[in-house]
């Protein structure tokens, strides 16, 4: 291997994570829908099942409680499998196990049972794809205790984090947004792995702090580029970890700032960005020198028509504007 | 191992002390119950006994096995102790699960009891799992995994079905059939009220036995064990059987007449055995009778054994939301 880092796809960094995590381990297999002589609906896991087999990549049936659950027994009983669910839409059909097996069965058994379980799934809007398609389910998952919640928005976390989320004794779902898929970027050779645990600044800067994850870092960093040519220095930080939250590194960040946007691709109502908003007013509530902003997806269904789909969700300029609002109030 | 049980005095004498150990458990957990020792949810098994000491005769300690809510028969005759059951039913520390799952969430890694599971069908896709990992790793070991008829009504039962016949996974599938959801009868439930038929459209076997007889299951247990052992294939056991007591302790049961229950009640699966083995003479009043007073001493020490227990510290009520290392 050449020390020269490399420009890979976010969809080559999934791949290459998964190959080596089943190279490495032999407790380690895939399974999902379409996984294998599909090539994976998003194409991350094309050409794994000629490499690996069968046994290693498992298709399965359009059963996404079954196989879930059975992720789940397969984890208690000494694999460490990975489960690939389509979507995060088609998880609310494996629901109940996740919720109700994965993330109770530790506790309830008085610590008897791990689950060493990861769980992938794509989330997200951008393709169009209508609103059974394209929503951001993750906030509602970093709700429940038992299960670690992650975000990968660059290539190094798609390429980095599988691995350190297959040694969790617990279940890590893991959230890929589908925009982000063909996005390239740099995976430096010389970065071996990335923890689980901690938000990212992506982006320092000292008079408003921007904080997401996902599909809008990008947003968020172009938000960023907008304001600095106006003279706006924006902090953003990308929280990787949804669940649970790395407060310290938020308000770290805002007490040099005291000024903050959440930018989040979930609903406004009931939301993640609730959540970090109000672990600011919690723990910094002094250290604010204006309110709390927030940019969200609006309150409906993530449309078809690529116009009111784009106006459903956040964008840079909206990100752009709710920075500036805070920075220089309009009097 | 043989398919054909040879019921012998001492095989026989087994079944019926298997049985009569968890009803006379279960009694004395109504009675704690009235004297609100133990709380919450409390789901009886008083009548089924049959189903579950019959099923366990077939597996090895290599096994799994997978319970329902109304899991206090299979725990019992899968080996787990009386004490830590109690202990877990008072709440207690000493209970098998710390006290955190209470009745319907029995757990006993040792004896590899997977739960107490009180998600109508939810245990199903888990079996799946614990079976694909034996397998995966070598280990020649099926999952007997326990489910009411009421389960049969949910999705989760036909896409383990399928996944299991589909990926050839050695799960015995135990349907115990108690005619009754909650209060609803499975003929206002189920288009084909014979559950052991659904397995041959997932092509799977499957039979119906008399679940009030343990001989008769324990046979077509092993039967099938034997089947699953030597295809890998699962296997579709329906249990006929009857809940003679109300389904949980908050029921008037308003949805059946006292003349069934009497009349299913004359099939008691412990009355039944007693008297063949009476009849044969392999039975005296007096084994009875020493068997009995075994068991009330075996359940008085548990019920001790759970007073004595210590509630958990608060201080530990976040421990094992999430685990530090994978249990070995
Ligand atoms: C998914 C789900 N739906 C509903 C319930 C409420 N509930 C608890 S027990 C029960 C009846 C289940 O009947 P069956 O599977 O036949 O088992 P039995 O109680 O007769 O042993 C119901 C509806 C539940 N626990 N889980």
């Amino acid at each position: 291997m050449s020390g020269v880092p490399a420009r890979i796809t976010y969809r080559e960094a999934c791949r290459q994570a998964i190959r080596a995590a089943i190279l490495a381990d032999p407790r380690v297999f895939l399974m999902g829908e379409d996984v294998g002589r599909y090539g994976g609906c998003y194409a991350v896991t094309k050409g794994l099942l000629e490499e690996l087999g069968e046994e290693r990549i498992r298709d399965t049936p359009l059963s996404e409680s079954a196989f879930v659950g059975a992720g789940i027994g397969a984890a208690m009983a000494g694999m460490r499998p990975i489960v690939e669910v389509m979507t995060c839409n088609f998880s609310l059909l494996a629901l109940d196990q996740i919720v109700n097996n994965a993330a109770t069965i530790p506790h309830m058994s008085g610590g008897q049972f791990a689950v060493p379980l990861v769980l992938r799934m794509a989330t997200g809007a951008g393709r169009q794809l209508a609103a059974q398609h394209s929503h951001s389910l993750e906030g509602w998952f970093a709700h429940i205790p038992g299960l670690r919640i992650l975000a990968p928005a660059t290539v190094e976390d798609a390429r980095h984090m599988l691995a350190p989320a297959l040694a969790d004794p617990n279940p890590v779902l893991i959230f890929e947004h589908i925009m982000l898929y063909n996005m390239e970027g740099e995976l430096d050779p010389a970065v071996q792995g990335v923890d689980i645990a901690k938000a990212r600044i992506r982006r320092p800067g000292r008079d408003v702090t921007l904080i997401t994850y996902g599909g809008s870092l990008f947003k968020t960093l172009a938000a960023a580029d907008a304001l600095a040519v106006e003279g706006i220095q924006a902090e953003v930080i990308d929280l990787r970890v949804l669940r649970p939250l790395d407060t310290a590194t938020i308000i770290e960040s805002i007490t040099r700032t005291r000024r903050v946007v959440i930018v989040d691709e979930g609903w406004r109502s009931g939301s993640l960005s609730a959540e970090v908003a109000m672990r600011i007013v919690e723990e910094a509530f002094f250290e604010l020198d204006a309110p709390i902003r927030r940019v969200c997806s609006r309150e409906v269904p993530i449309p078809y028509a690529a116009h009111l789909e784009q106006a459903a969700l956040p964008q840079a300029e909206a990100i752009a504007a709710a920075a500036r609002g805070l920075v220089r109030p309009a009097r | 191992m043989t398919a054909k049980v040879h019921l012998d005095r001492a095989h026989g004498v087994h079944l019926l002390r298997e049985m009569l150990r968890i009803r006379r458990f279960e009694e004395k957990c109504a009675e704690l119950y009235q004297a609100q020792k133990i709380r919450g949810f409390l789901h009886l098994y008083d009548g089924q006994e049959a189903v579950a000491v019959g099923v366990m005769q077939a597996l090895g300690p290599q096994d799994a096995v997978v319970g329902t809510y109304r899991e206090h028969g299979q725990a019992i005759a899968r080996g787990i102790p009386m004490g830590p059951l109690m202990a877990e039913m008072f709440g207690k520390v000493e209970g098998c699960c710390r006290g955190r799952g209470g009745s319907m969430h029995i757990f006993d890694r040792q004896r590899r009891f997977i739960g107490g599971n009180a998600i109508v069908g939810a245990g199903l896709p888990l079996a799946l799992g614990l079976a694909l990992a034996n397998r995966m790793q070598g280990r020649k070991a099926m999952i007997a995994c326990f489910f009411g008829e009421g389960a049969a009504d949910e999705g989760e039962f036909h896409e383990s079905m399928n996944l299991a016949s589909l990926w050839r996974l050695p799960v015995l599938f135990v349907c115990e059939n108690n005619l009754y959801s909650m209060g609803t009868p499975v003929g206002i439930a189920e288009a084909e009220t014979a559950i052991w038929q659904k397995a041959a459209a997932y092509r799977m076997g499957g039979e119906a036995v008399d679940g009030m007889d343990p001989v008769a299951v324990e046979v077509a247990a092993r039967r099938a064990v034997e089947r699953i052992r030597e295809d890998g294939v699962p296997w579709l056991l329906e249990c006929r059987t009857y809940r003679f007591r109300a389904h949980s302790m908050f029921d008037a049961q308003l949805y059946r007449t006292k003349e069934e229950v009497e009349s299913w009640r004359k099939r008691d699966p412990i009355n039944r055995l007693r008297e063949w083995l009476e009849k044969a003479g392999h039975l005296h009043p007096a084994d009875l009778e020493r068997i009995e007073a075994d068991v009330v001493a075996e359940i008085a020490e548990a019920v001790a054994f759970a007073e004595a227990g210590s509630p958990e510290p608060v201080e530990e009520l976040e421990r094992f939301v999430t685990m530090d290392e994978v249990p070995q």
